[in-house]
Formats: structure tokens, sequence, C-alpha cells
């Protein structure tokens, strides 16, 4: 129907109409992400929600009434604490080692030209593209074979064999914008090659390592998959949860999940902010 | 340059040597070690070597059905990864100004409740009295004893959320990456805004749409804990069959070549991929 031939009435509420559309138009994307992001945080809101919960049963599903209990006692449940405290232990040891050498790595392939750095980035590469599933079978065929007991040392074994690729390539962007006259100018003002590396080149990428050994304590303190083919009889925080979710849910794995999470995202909220605030002191 | 000349020789190989060692023997030597007990025979604990090709051949006639399952679930939950994603990682990286970084974090933050602990809270979402089916109940999409726990639908809906970052970040990274002043001059010259996006801002974005969609495919299809935390043995994936035959029924050989499949799978379909999207678009895109 065109404009000419309707009324003056019309005519108004059609722009009336017209107008809805173009604000419906300009906040569609907003609000699509808003949903999006509704989505990814509506689980968490549950976690945290039933963390407070007073479960009749010995299942966490349904609401039955609001308590600090598992709050002041988030230990109370037997096996909770000894299994989060192998799990912090793991993702330390794993998130330490991983870092040394995959920042090792890194530092050899962004700063020398070498034979054979096409093959240790395919090396690097190829983990992470694998299922986790694949890595943690493989690595039980290897104990098996080799009649290697299965426990905390596997654990440990294969977390840092995953968190290698993940420093390497996190340190990698890092040191690829770094900028080399610094070195240079140290080396002229006759420092030499070690006290370049300690006192120029580490203070310089150490945002990137640090990084990367946030990400693989992440990593490792949440992964279920390598470490259940790879535990034998020692149990981590998520094998603890894997275990009790076919027999009892206690509400104190939500407050040790939440916990968690409350730490994890406080300390990149400052770093953001951090990051923040010095980019603006800068500009 | 005197630099460079003075860092030749054995040093990079020092630095790589600990890290690869590593790798080599933790990552190699397992795969040669899963090769090898794919080929064996026997019963647990007494499997003996003996080239048994036979393996792939009967596993796979025994569990076609969950493998290819695995292809569908992670084929479908990648492409509604991806719907969610683009926009959300099109809002950010365009109308985020200086809030993007706290939106970026936003987006990752859920990922820090650990993974079995998410999926537990969707078993609740989706529980037969939560209020989700409840509602859909209500406006008659699901029958009145209709469920959405122990569906294909949950499995697929657990995939999507909780791969949804790997999807998003590598499509934001490239979308942040496109310069402005292309879709500006797409617009000077009278292409719709629409139109602009096409022509302009997608292509440019498609080696993030590369990278996601195969950071969310990959572990996608090998992952057993949403079918078995929101499914039922009827939506079982092929990793569901591979860790009860590595860790319950202690079939080592019928696993260990059921996981190589699955790579063998995973490699072909990512080829194909490639070729579809076109790689040496793709590698355009970057270099550009």
């Amino acid at each position: 129907m065109s404009a000419a031939t309707s009324a003056a009435g019309f005519g108004a509420r059609e722009g009336g109409l017209r107008r809805s559309l173009r604000f419906l138009r300009r906040n569609l994307l907003t609000g699509y992400a808003a949903l999006a992001l509704a989505y990814l945080f509506l689980p968490i809101g549950v976690v945290i929600a039933f963390s407070f919960n007073n479960p009749a049963g010995r299942f966490n599903y349904t609401w039955q009434g609001f308590t600090l209990d598992n709050w002041l006692h988030p230990f109370a449940y037997p096996g909770l604490g000894g299994a989060l405290r192998i799990s912090i232990e793991i993702a330390v040891l794993s998130s330490l080692a991983a870092t040394v050498l995959g920042t090792l790595i890194a530092l050899a392939l962004v700063r020398y030209r070498f034979v054979g750095s096409g093959l240790t980035n395919i090396l690097i590469f190829i983990p992470l593209t694998t299922p986790e599933i694949v890595l943690g079978a493989s690595l039980l065929a290897l104990f098996v074979h080799w009649g290697v007991p299965q426990g905390f040392l596997t654990i440990l074994i294969a977390h840092i064999m995953f968190n290698i690729s993940y420093v390497v390539v996190t340190v990698k962007a890092r040191l690829a914008g770094f900028d080399r006259h610094l070195e240079e100018a140290a080396m002229d003002l006759f420092a030499n090659e070690w006290t370049t590396f300690f006192r120029v080149t580490l203070p310089l990428i150490m945002p990137g390592i640090l990084a990367a050994a946030l990400l693989a304590f992440a990593l490792s303190i949440d992964d279920f998959v390598i470490t259940y083919f790879n535990a034998g009889s020692t149990t981590t925080f998520p094998l603890f949860v894997w275990g009790s979710a076919r027999v009892a849910v206690p509400p104190q794995i939500n407050v040790i999940g939440t916990m968690i999470f409350v730490v994890a995202v406080g300390g990149m909220l400052t770093s953001v902010v951090l990051k923040n605030r010095r980019a603006g002191r800068a500009g | 340059m005197r630099l460079l000349r003075h860092r030749r020789g054995a040093t990079p190989y020092l630095l790589l040597a600990p890290g690869l060692a590593w790798l080599a023997v933790f990552f190699v030597v397992p795969m040669y070690y899963l090769g090898r007990t794919a080929l064996e025979r026997g019963l647990f604990p007494f499997f003996t070597f003996n080239w048994a090709w036979s393996n792939f051949s009967e596993s796979m006639s025994l569990y076609h059905t969950q493998f290819v399952r695995s292809l569908e679930y992670a084929g479908i939950a990648t492409t509604i990864a991806l719907l969610v994603s683009y926009p959300l990682a099109y809002w950010i990286a365009f109308r985020g100004g200086r809030w993007k970084n706290l939106l970026l974090l936003l987006v990752i933050a859920p990922f820090f409740v650990t993974y079995l602990i998410r999926t537990l809270a969707w078993e609740t979402i989706l529980s037969d009295g939560g209020l989700v089916t409840r509602t859909l109940r209500d406006l008659h999409v699901l029958g009145a004893d209709g469920r959405l726990l122990a569906t294909s639908t949950a499995v697929i809906a657990g995939i999507v959320y909780n791969f949804l970052p790997f999807m998003v970040l590598p499509i934001y990274v490239s979308l942040e990456q496109v310069d402005a002043r292309l879709i500006e001059a797409a617009e000077d010259l009278y292409a719709s805004p629409w139109r602009a996006f096409l022509r302009v801002t997608l292509p440019l974005s498609l080696p993030g749409v590369f990278a996601g969609t195969l950071l969310t495919f990959i572990p996608a299809v090998g992952d057993f804990i949403n079918a078995q935390l929101l499914g039922t043995p009827r939506q079982y994936m092929i990793g569901n069959v591979i860790q009860s035959q590595f860790l319950a029924l202690r079939d080592y050989p019928t696993a260990a070549a059921l996981s190589f499949t699955l790579m063998a799978a995973i490699l072909v379909a990512v080829g194909v991929y490639a070729r579809l999207l076109g790689t040496d678009r793709l590698t355009g895109a970057v270099s550009r």
C-alpha cells in the first residue's frame, strides 16, 4: 500500500510503526547480544543459587530452602577438601613447569632462525587440535605399556604435556610485538647476554608469561577428560564431582565451584581494570 | 644484526630441548603406543601385538551408530554455536567501545566454573520439574509428558554451551582487525549496510569463523560428558564408547582403534571444510 492512498491518520500511525521498526532494527543486535550473555550466565546463576540450597535428599536438583551452612562448612562433605587440595597442587606444579618449558620454546621460535622450526611449530600445534579423549587414551596406552602405576605423578605429567602448547601460543603472541632495539641498546651499553635477558627481555615479556601461567593453571584445575584416563585411584576436584554426580551431589560442590569462579574472575577483572587505568595514564 | 650473528649455533636447540623432549615422550610416543594397541589382540591384561587390522573394521561395524551420531551432534552444535557467537562477537567488536575488554571477560567468565558443574547446572535447568520444561509444556511445544533432559536436544544444547568461547574469541579477534575504513568506503559507494557487511566484513572475518568452527567441532566430536550427564545411552557418542571400552570394559585394542578412527575422521572433515571455505581466500584475508 502506498502512502498516497492512505488517510492522514493512518499515515501518522505508519510513521510510528516505521519509527518503532527502526528502533527495533537499531537495537536488534544489542538485544541479541544481551540474550546471548544472559544465556551464558544462566547456569552460573543456578550454580551460585544452589550453593545456598538446603537439599532434602542426596541430590541438589530442586530448591528446598535457603541456608548458609554450605558456605560455613564447605569441606564438611568427606573427600571434597582432599580432592580440591590435589587439584590445586597439580595446577600449581603443572602450570609452573609448563610455563618454563613453553616460554623457552616460544623464545627459540620467535628469536632464532633454525633448521626444524617448522616441525617444532607443527609439534606444538597438533596437541591443540587433538581431542582430549585421544590425548588421555594415548597416555593411558603409554603408561600401561611401560607399567607405570597411575596416580598423582601421571596426572602431573599429562597436565604439563597439554599445557606446554597453550603456553607457547600465548607467550609467542606477546613476543611477536616485542621491540628488539631495546635489547640492542642494552648490549650497546655493554650489558652481556644474561644481563640483557634478565634486565630487559624478561621484564618486557613478563605480562605474557603471567597470562600463560594463569591460563595453564585454569586449564589444569578444570581438566577432567585427560585426568580421568590417567588418575588411577587419585581424585582431583573434577573427578570428585564426576564420581558424586552418580551417587549424590552435595551443595558443597557448588560452593567450591563458586569460589573458584569468584577468585578467577576477580583476578581477571583486576588485571583488566589495571590495564585500562595504565592505558588511560599513558594516553 | 650483530645480535643475530652472535646468537647462532646451539642456543635455539638448547632452549627447545626440554619442552620438546616432554612433548616427544608424552605426546608422540603415546601416539605410537595407541597405534600399537589398536593392532593388538587378547583379553585384559594379556594383549599381544599381531597386526590385527580387523580391529578397525570390527569396532566400526559395532559402533558406527555412535560414530555418525558424534559427527552429527558436533556438526549441529557447531552451527548453532556459530549463529549465537557471530552476532555477539560482532556486537562486542563494533559496539563495545571502551567496554570491549570487560565484555570479553564476561564471555569467558562462565567458563571458570568447572566444566562438570556447569553441565550439572544444565541438568537442573532442563530437568522435568524445571521451569523451562514446564513452560514448554504449557505452550504445547512439548507434549504433556514431553522431556528435555535425556534427549538429543539436551545433549546438543550442552555441547553448544560448553564450547561457546572457542567460537566467540577467534571470531572477535578477526572482526576486531577489520579496517573500519573499508566498510565506510563500501557505504560511500552506495552499498547498503547489509550489503557492505556481506561483501566486506563477512569475508574479512572468515579466518576467525574457520578457526572458531574447528576449535568448537574438534572437542565437540570427542566429547562424552554432555551425553553422559544430559542424555541416555540412546544419545551416547563415540567418546562414551571409547571411555567405557578403555576404563570399564578394558578392551584396549577396540578403544584404541576407535580413537585412531576418530582422529582420521577429524582430519578428513577439517580437510574437506578447508577446501569448501577456500584456503587461498582464507590465507589471502590473513595476509591482508
